[in-house]
């Protein structure tokens, strides 16, 4: 009888806590990794530093991309084979080009990325195949046009565009890389955030059936998401043009799963209408992290993969178990 | 232009029909401005399905709909809304990941009549800026309704919407409709809840098996209601009324084969108790949400009680998965044969699988063994054969016929039926029941819900009623006539009762 009053409590702990985990967590844990990186490797310096955001800011990309699909109840299983088509398409178009053009060939490449994302939700809306099978499709089908732009690793870009975010124009301790994820991550997340599209992606997630009683056409909720997601795509493909110098129609693969790795690890639940975008970006910079850590611990950096594996493991467990505890009261 | 002006909303010869399923042949309704008009029918009647083809949820098949003198054809909800049709559905169309002024916006509702609504509902402490998952289902229920009601509609369709409301609640709902009336609006009102119906609405169109039987005056009009959604089928059923045999010896004999002492679930079933004896078959009857698949999971291990217990032979169970109650002897036969089925694989699979789901040991399944065992249920329940290779292909009536035959294939003391005969032709309906009967006569016990209040008569010994998560009446079956279960199944006994002090 007594434990009546600890109770509610109690749950009203636990439910602060799941909150705070599931917004802030990612960013504290990333901080902390930084910290402890610089404990075991006391000359971590500002060049480290810069070769973490490189390393990051495609996946970043990805991971926003993949979050934004996610969180409107899909899945995208073509972000590496759209970064990979971008890459290639950009390294391509902007070898001979100048500084200028090449401005303007992102532009196109970025609208060529939104109409791939679309093909996806429409393809999904109109057949009805779920979006598992549609997405893994159309992947193998722009892995082979990456292929066919661009046969192997070649291409480049002009200097002054590869430095926009590979250069230093600020401090040595803020590399471009980590403005250019930040701004571009915003550009493409807070109009949506802000506007009603927001409301239709995290409805649309949520729960279909009360979003469409509500009035939300939920295939054009889809459809948007998958746009927004090609949008960032192709920026991460064209992240990777500017951070490895070339196109390489293979590169873009590893990104597919490991932006789902990102999405869950920064707190955007699987089945949908819940997650943002610092916990994925954050989770992007600790997933690229952790590999070089274990180069500074000499271990062999293809632990990475297993720890990575883990912490998807641990962070999904941990989430069941915030609500399992929260459902018990 | 014709007369009828008075008339908002004109629906004529709706059809609807999923898959092989007829959900609706004819529906007629007529919905004047400025009426309460209660959509009467029982379970599968098609009322939900005319509500949503109404909504724009589903396409018709067939028929039309006039509202305000033109034809309209609405292809989602967001359609129906923009002409002046709104309605609050069972579960609200509330997504839970939002907070509450997200959802308003996200039907493009202004938040402030959605505050002035709830300031009417007597909700308006709720924080707009919670979580709409945090927040109870009633209150819930009553946000859908403010919203709804700040949408301005022409035509408000309620469908139950007392059903999770404490009373003082359901007043201010009945106020608030009330009002919405005197406005020259109307609304379309569905309850089971006869009182509620008699006191609220000003005439009633009743729905049977897909067609409207009828419309009425609601006032002291109640019997007429609940006769014209029964139908000719009392005279029907008394005509194939069956030999039954008299129940095995009664209580003394000791332990029943199950005891459920003040069992609860949430809110759904709110503390009930009843016995089965060995050789037994009682039947449960219900409306639809009344608690009878709570009742059942519970039961059947599916899923946890919140409080009371079961007991099998006297031992009390607690389940904690469907294995612990299969194990002590309780089998249930789903409503959904989908749940109980391996769709893709054969009869003999399916049958199998009861005895070999305990793993029991790890040696090679000894395939003759299970043959005989396997063919013995199916020759006992004359299942067709013809399409034994792929469960899907057999018909609704052979697949139900599988799943009890898996379970007399693998032996138990209490089968727990719920609703097997629905979808199911009539003649194997009659083989369930000489089934069900012949199991009791062998000493196994039957707990049987069903929506067919004939079957009562037919098949069980004795039968409960739950109304509310409650058993609102316990008769033998001679007693069990379909007018009165309909009646306590509608909670009229209580209602009458209330109204007599």
């Amino acid at each position: 009888m007594s434990a009546a009053g600890a109770a509610p409590e109690r749950s009203r702990w636990l439910k602060s806590a799941g909150k705070q985990i599931r917004e802030f967590g990612m960013p504290l844990v990333f901080t902390a990794c930084i910290l402890a990186t610089a404990l075991i490797h006391p000359n971590f310096g500002s060049f480290d530093l810069q070769s973490l955001a490189l390393g990051a800011l495609p996946l970043a990309m990805a991971a926003a991309a993949q979050a934004i699909v996610v969180i409107s109840g899909g899945i995208d299983l073509s972000v590496g084979s759209m970064i990979a088509v971008s890459n290639v398409l950009s390294a391509r178009l902007m070898q001979h080009a100048s500084f200028e053009e090449s401005l303007g060939l992102a532009v196109l490449v970025l609208v060529i990325g939104a109409l791939l994302g679309a093909a996806n939700g429409i393809l999904t809306a109109i057949t009805r195949i779920p979006d598992v099978v549609v997405t893994l499709t159309t992947g193998f089908i722009w892995g082979g046009v990456a292929l066919l732009i661009l046969e192997r690793p070649g291409g480049g870009a002009p200097a002054e565009f590869l430095n926009i975010a590979a250069g230093i124009d600020f401090s040595e301790w803020l590399p471009n890389a980590f403005i250019v994820m930040v701004v571009v991550v915003a550009l493409i997340w807070i109009p949506i955030r802000c506007s009603r599209i927001g409301l239709l992606l995290y409805a649309a997630g949520s729960d279909p059936v009360a979003a469409f009683r509500s009035g939300v056409n939920i295939n054009v909720a889809r459809t948007l998401a998958y746009t927004f997601g090609g949008v960032a795509c192709a920026a991460g493909g064209i992240a990777l043009t500017m951070t490895t110098g070339i196109g390489a129609p293979l590169a873009g693969t590893y990104y597919t799963l490991s932006s789902v790795a990102a999405a869950v690890i920064g707190g955007v639940r699987l089945s949908g209408g819940h997650g943002g975008m610092v916990g994925p970006v954050a989770a992007a910079l600790l997933l690229t992290l952790i590999p070089m850590d274990l180069i500074f611990l000499n271990i062999d950096p293809n632990y990475g993969q297993v720890i990575q594996g883990t912490l998807i493991v641990l962070v999904v467990m941990f989430g069941g178990f915030i609500t399992l505890m929260q459902k018990r009261k | 232009m014709t007369t009828n002006e008075k008339l908002l909303l004109n629906i004529g010869g709706v059809a609807k029909r999923f898959g092989s399923v007829v959900a609706l042949r004819g529906a007629d309704l007529e919905v004047r401005a400025g009426e309460v008009h209660a959509l009467m029918g029982a379970n599968g009647a098609g009322k939900s399905t005319l509500v949503k083809i109404i909504t724009g949820v589903y396409p018709a098949d067939g028929g039309q709909i006039v509202l305000d003198g033109k034809p309209v054809v609405f292809r989602s909800p967001a359609e129906a809304r923009k002409a002046g049709i709104v309605s609050v559905y069972q579960d609200p169309a509330i997504v839970p990941d939002l907070t509450v002024a997200q959802n308003m916006r996200l039907a493009r509702v202004p938040i402030e009549a959605v505050r002035a609504s709830m300031k009417k509902l007597g909700i308006d402490n709720v924080d707009l800026s919670k979580r709409a998952g945090d927040i109870d289902f009633a209150i819930l229920r009553l946000i859908d309704l403010s919203r709804a009601i700040a949408s301005n509609p022409s035509i408000l369709m309620l469908d139950e919407i007392t059903a999770a409301l404490p009373a003082d609640l359901s007043d201010r709902v009945f106020a608030v409709i009330r009002e919405w009336r005197e406005s020259g609006r109307s609304v379309i009102f569905i309850s089971h809840r006869m009182a509620e119906v008699g006191a609220l609405c000003d005439r009633a169109t009743v729905l049977r098996d897909g067609v409207t039987v009828g419309v009425t005056q609601t006032k002291g009009a109640e019997a007429t209601i609940v006769n014209m959604m029964l139908g000719e089928e009392v005279a029907k059923a008394a005509a194939t009324h069956h030999e039954r045999q008299a129940p095995a010896a009664s209580g003394a004999s000791g332990d029943a084969a199950l005891e459920v002492r003040n069992l609860a679930c949430g809110h759904a079933l709110r503390g009930v108790s009843f016995r089965v004896e060995p050789g037994e078959v009682l039947g449960v009857v219900a409306l639809e949400g009344q608690g009878q698949e709570e009742l059942f999971d519970c039961v059947a291990g599916v899923r946890r009680a919140t409080g009371g217990e079961v007991l099998a032979r006297g031992k009390p169970l607690r389940a904690r998965h469907p294995a612990d109650a299969i194990q002590a002897g309780l089998v249930l036969v789903p409503a959904n044969r989908l749940q109980a089925l391996l769709q893709q694989r054969s009869i003999r699979e399916n049958v199998a699988l009861a005895t070999l789901g305990g793993m029991k040991g790890w040696l090679p399944i000894r395939m003759e063994e299970e043959r005989q065992r396997v063919d013995k249920a199916v020759r006992r329940l004359q299942i067709d054969t013809r399409a034994s290779a792929e469960l899907r292909r057999l018909s609704g009536g052979n697949q139900q016929k599988v799943v009890i035959a898996r379970w007399l294939a693998s032996g138990f003391r209490t089968l727990l039926c719920f609703d097997p005969t629905r979808g199911i032709d009539i003649g194997t309906k009659q083989q369930i029941y000489a089934l069900l009967r012949e199991i009791a006569g062998q000493g196994a016990s039957v707990l049987l819900f069903t929506s067919e209040l004939p079957e009562i008569r037919l098949a069980c010994d004795r039968a409960i009623v739950l109304f509310g998560g409650r058993i609102s009446a316990q008769m033998s079956a001679d007693e069990a006539d379909e007018a009165s279960l309909l009646h306590a199944a509608h909670g009229l006994d209580a209602a009458a009762r209330m109204e007599a002090h």
